[in-house]
């Protein structure tokens, strides 16, 4: 290496190591030590040997070095903590099966998957699963989940030393699931992202409407998805959707910060090349199917928004059939809700409101804000200014986020 | 690694059952109990006897008091359990899944701590 490398050089080399091997070098680390703990104390230990002897020598395989110091700083640790004759032999177990010519083969891009298959596994709390996927798959620091979920460090701190206990106490596996138990063991690592991916668009509290970082983390997630299991329709489905929904990114919000709804939004900000991705991966997932599954159900929706030149265009006779589908696919108050509306479109706001009372009744939608906006939208278009009122106030009451209280907040004086 | 299936199921539904069902009951557990031995998982294995035969001791500043009753009043009781080795959380899993009770009650799997 010719002339001196600064501290600033081999750090920004070292994090971009990371930000492209991440999910494979903690994959990779966790098929050879078999404990997320012990692999991620042992990374630590590898970056800061990376940074000292980086500034000499930078290896062309920087994930691969990783790796391969890593483990043995794993063995160390092994060595330190423990040292009873079981101990011993574990360490010449690992030892012995170490493979000192390690580099990425097509067989790692497998561990990435049971990465994901382990940080999303049925015996962990679904709020552990999504902070050790966006941990250990997306390498997000603790602080960064913490903060995308508006939890206190150490919450989220015990929140992931308590999965990474359970997953080496009760001898949770890193492999592939069985055939018999892939598509619903899939469906869990598709909640995951799904959560992150909704908890960045419509962050639940705090100044900003989009969380930019957690958008972007679970489109990152879903392709990685698709890519280590191309046969999988739902999760092409997810794909897509949030292809679809996250194309309209930068429409969604104006200069100022604020909510723009999808009929008022500047169509030609919706990102093409996007869309074109997403368009096409409906189709996929469609042809994968079950074309019944509900994400590919709601990819499809988005895919009819998305063709729309404008909102008089939009085929909503076709997306009120595809939430009739939607509402056998996956029941819920919410997905009622969204029928309801579509309803109003084809067949007037009069009908829409008859299914929202409907779904008003039962009550379980009451706390939330999107069911009472929808509602005093419709009761707006009908004419009946004083109860629209007075349901955008129960609207802006139960917001949580500072841009969806200011949209509302316009709507209420608009009316006057 | 070892593993403790616990069986938990509402006491109370056996004597509700015909004999000709608890019948059919009892010949899935002796048919599971001899395949789990032949498969070499089991370690052990017991049917408690009903919550209403259990007492609780417990030993406060060197006093034994003994109470009548189980630990805790559960709408679901500890009726049996089987000690299985197994490689890891899934196989036991899968193992528990196989428990009779299972379709009716539910079967919480333990990992053993070791010593």
């Amino acid at each position: 290496m010719a002339g001196a490398v600064t501290d600033a050089e081999t750090t920004s080399f070292l994090s971009r190591a990371y930000r492209e091997h991440g999910a494979r070098i903690h994959a990779a680390l966790v098929r050879r030590v078999h404990d997320l703990e012990l692999a991620e104390d042992a990374l630590q230990d590898a970056s800061v040997a990376a940074l000292e002897q980086w500034k000499d020598e930078r290896p062309r395989d920087p994930a691969a070095w990783l790796v391969r110091a890593a483990f043995h700083k794993a063995v160390d640790r092994i060595r330190r903590s423990r040292l009873d004759a079981t101990k011993r032999a574990e360490i010449e177990a690992l030892e012995e099966a170490f493979d000192p010519e390690l580099s990425f083969d097509p067989l790692a891009e497998d561990d990435r998957l049971r990465l994901m298959f382990l940080c999303c596994h049925p015996a962990l709390p679904f709020e552990s699963q999504v902070a050790l996927t966006l941990r250990t798959v997306s390498c997000l620091t603790t602080v960064e989940i913490a903060r995308a979920f508006m939890l206190p460090e150490a919450t989220m701190a015990q929140r992931l030393v308590r999965a990474k206990q359970k997953i080496r106490d009760a001898r949770i596996p890193f492999r592939t699931p069985d055939l018999d138990e892939t598509g619903e063991r899939i469906d869990a690592v598709l909640a995951v992202v799904y959560l992150v991916f909704g908890e960045g668009y419509a962050a639940t509290g705090g100044a900003a409407l989009v969380r930019d970082d957690l958008c972007t983390e679970a489109l990152r997630l879903a392709r990685l998805l698709v890519d280590l299991v191309p046969s999988s329709g739902p999760a092409a489905g997810l794909r897509a959707l949030l292809l679809l929904t996250d194309a309209r990114r930068a429409a969604r919000v104006d200069p100022a910060g604020d909510l723009v709804l999808l009929e008022d939004q500047d169509r030609s900000l919706w990102n093409r090349e996007a869309t074109a991705r997403g368009l096409a991966e409906v189709e996929r997932a469609i042809h994968l199917g079950p074309s019944r599954h509900p994400y590919t159900l709601q990819a499809a929706i988005a895919a009819l928004h998305a063709r729309a030149p404008s909102p008089a265009e939009t085929d909503w006779r076709q997306i009120v059939s595809l939430y009739g589908l939607l509402r056998e696919a996956s029941p819920s108050p919410v997905v009622d809700m969204n029928h309801a509306v579509a309803v109003a479109m084809v067949d007037g706001a009069r009908s829409g409101l008859a299914l929202l009372d409907a779904i008003g009744a039962e009550g379980e939608l009451d706390g939330e804000h999107l069911f009472h906006a929808a509602r005093a939208d419709l009761l707006r278009r009908e004419g009946n200014l004083a109860e629209a009122r007075q349901a955008y106030e129960r609207a802006a009451a139960r917001a949580t986020n500072e841009p969806e209280r200011r949209f509302l907040a316009r709507r209420i004086r608009e009316l006057g | 690694m070892q593993y403790l299936l616990m069986i938990y199921a509402e006491e109370s539904a056996w004597g509700t059952l015909s004999e000709a069902e608890q019948g059919k009951i009892m010949s899935d557990y002796g048919a599971f109990t001899k395949s789990i031995i032949e498969s070499k998982h089991l370690v052990g294995g017991n049917r408690l006897q009903d919550v209403s035969s259990a007492t609780t001791v417990r030993v406060r500043d060197g006093r034994t008091t003994k109470t009548h009753g189980p630990f805790a009043e559960t709408r679901e009781q500890l009726g049996g359990y089987y000690l299985v080795e197994a490689k890891d959380l899934d196989e036991a899993c899968a193992l528990a899944a196989r428990i009779p009770g299972a379709r009716h009650g539910s079967v919480e799997v333990r990992p053993v701590a070791s010593m």
